[in-house]
């Protein structure tokens, strides 16, 4: 079994009137399964409402599910005497970064979590310095929350996940709010912690160029998964991401039009670099 | 505009004072205070008045900084001294018009005057010396033994401290709100205070919901970094006691005798 894994997840949102009977029901997640090798990256994408969030809540023991289970390290979440291990083992960033900082310094903010687990005050120290510098916030640990960009504020957030050692990191769309070149910071953090720590990492995204480098992508739509595969295998598929609402990358996009019109091109193309190798090739 | 904002007024220097430990300033401070209303002789003012000029070329503050926080209560200061002077009854120093000005209501006077005087550079000297955090620190490290009675001190420290955060983001969102009703059309300029307190609900409500918004946020947050309250938890910065903070007990000791004494045997 790998680090996440989920068997048929079913989580379900109850409307309920002022009364409280209940007005609807709504299948947010709708029989997932998910299987996450430790160490992999992972990309989930979708569009607003396909559930992306709610899943990546479950993985935290924020929600519990409605049906199915979900494991963390073997721990199954549904199991309170867990509970802490698992928001230790499975760290969560989330959108906004002005809402997830708490502190009023840096170093103390990447102190929190920590400081709740009960880790000694020298360690929290050592634990608040490698991971500072793992994310390239170091110089910053004096600094006041509120006068950092975007992209060094969700830094920080990861560094405070981190400093907690958990095993995968779950980032709910961490990039959303962020500009172009805050998301790239952001994702090449995120990058160098797995590849550098060998973190699992769960990225939930609408951004297509954030995924390029995952070992393994899901599509969701509606609560299910839609798609599943490498992201070469997803892009190539680009009537089928149309359908489901998706953005292609401009490249991949620009390769599948070339290909419509009768030039010969492989599949699912990902970067500049590939595209201009290829078309090379047809000269 | 709001965000130029500063909260507290920390000023940053590098001395015995701001090094202390937290606890002891808090103590420090209620002392002083204290100390002030217990005295009713000059001898014991010119004790009170060294001990605080004692603090202040210790703490390396410029002057000014501490006589900035007068200014807000010159008017409470001016209507209490005129007060006292005119309105205490005794025997009559002198008559003007209608008025006399006792012996004792010039020296309930000017003790009052030096009493508020005293207070506001005394607690100035705290809150100039403290940063925001170390005095929710040490409060929070002070009233641990209220715990005995339930009160949950560490949530309210924690709540204070959360507070502090979100203080200049809240500010910053009004500003936003404000901007963003303005360019609808909204005034929030003219008219009488009535109509000026109406202008500001829709100024006020988007301004709640995005800060219970927030809130649930962090929230969620604060539980995904495993908070579970003020049990199991460490501190990284836990406040101890150092030499030099034995030491200003001992002089806060010796000055609060040297009070008593002065207020005895004059």
């Amino acid at each position: 079994m790998g680090i996440i894994k989920t068997d048929k997840l079913v989580f379900e949102y109850i409307r309920r009137d002022e009364e409280g009977n209940v007005e609807g029901i709504t299948r947010a997640v709708d029989e997932v399964d998910l299987d996450v090798k430790q160490g992999d990256f992972i990309a989930i994408l979708g569009h607003n409402g396909s559930g992306k969030s709610t899943l990546a809540k479950h993985i935290n023991a924020i929600l519990y599910p409605t049906e199915g289970t979900v494991w963390v390290d073997g721990m199954d979440t549904k199991e309170e005497k867990h509970l802490w291990d698992i928001r230790q083992n499975a760290g969560m960033v989330f959108q906004n970064p002005d809402n997830q900082i708490i502190g009023q310094v840096v170093e103390e903010d990447v102190g929190f979590g920590p400081e709740n687990m009960g880790v000694p005050t020298a360690e929290i120290w050592e634990r608040v310095e490698e991971s500072l510098k793992a994310v390239g916030m170091y110089e910053y640990r004096k600094h006041s929350p509120n006068k950092l960009s975007g992209g060094q504020k969700q830094r920080v957030s990861i560094a405070g996940v981190i400093a907690m050692h958990p095993k995968c990191i779950v980032l709910d769309e961490p990039t959303a709010m962020l500009d172009p070149n805050g998301r790239k910071e952001v994702i090449r953090a995120v990058r160098a912690l797995n590849a550098a720590e060998g973190i699992t990492v769960v990225l939930i995204t609408h951004y297509m160029e954030e995924i390029i480098n995952a070992d393994k992508v899901f599509v969701m739509d509606k609560g299910k998964i839609a798609m599943e595969g490498t992201p070469r295998e997803i892009f190539s598929q680009v009537e089928r991401l149309k359908e489901l609402r998706l953005d292609v990358p401009q490249v991949t996009l620009l390769a599948y039009e070339l290909q419509k019109s009768g030039i010969k091109l492989p599949d699912g193309i990902l970067t500049k670099e590939e595209l201009v190798q290829e078309l090379l090739k047809n000269r | 505009m709001l965000r130029d904002i500063t909260l507290g007024q920390y000023y940053q220097a590098d001395s015995v004072i701001h090094k202390l430990d937290p606890r002891v300033k808090l103590v420090a401070t209620i002392t002083f205070i204290i100390s002030l209303f217990i005295v009713q002789n000059f001898v014991g003012y010119l004790i009170a008045a060294l001990f605080l000029v004692l603090a202040i070329k210790l703490s390396k503050v410029p002057f000014r900084f501490m006589v900035k926080g007068m200014k807000a209560i010159m008017f409470l200061l001016l209507v209490t001294v005129v007060f006292n002077l005119f309105l205490t009854p005794g025997e009559p120093l002198l008559t003007l018009w209608k008025f006399t000005i006792t012996k004792e209501g010039l020296r309930t006077a000017v003790f009052m005057a030096i009493r508020l005087t005293f207070l506001i550079i005394g607690s100035s000297v705290m809150t100039l010396t403290t940063t925001p955090n170390s005095l929710t620190d040490g409060m929070e490290k002070l009233m641990n033994p209220l715990k005995v009675f339930k009160v949950p001190v560490h949530e309210v420290a924690m709540m204070m401290s959360i507070a502090l955060r979100f203080i200049p983001i809240l500010l910053e969102e009004t500003d936003k709100i404000m901007k963003a009703q303005i360019a609808r059309g909204a005034d929030f300029e003219s008219g009488n205070l009535i109509k000026k307190a109406k202008s500001l609900v829709p100024l006020l409500v988007p301004l709640f919901i995005s800060a219970f918004r927030r809130a649930n946020d962090l929230a969620m947050a604060m539980e995904a970094r495993c908070y579970r309250g003020g049990e199991h938890r460490t501190k990284m910065k836990p406040l101890k006691y150092k030499r030099r903070d034995a030491a200003a007990y001992g002089i806060l000791v010796c000055y609060l005798a040297l009070c008593i004494t002065a207020n005895i045997l004059l």
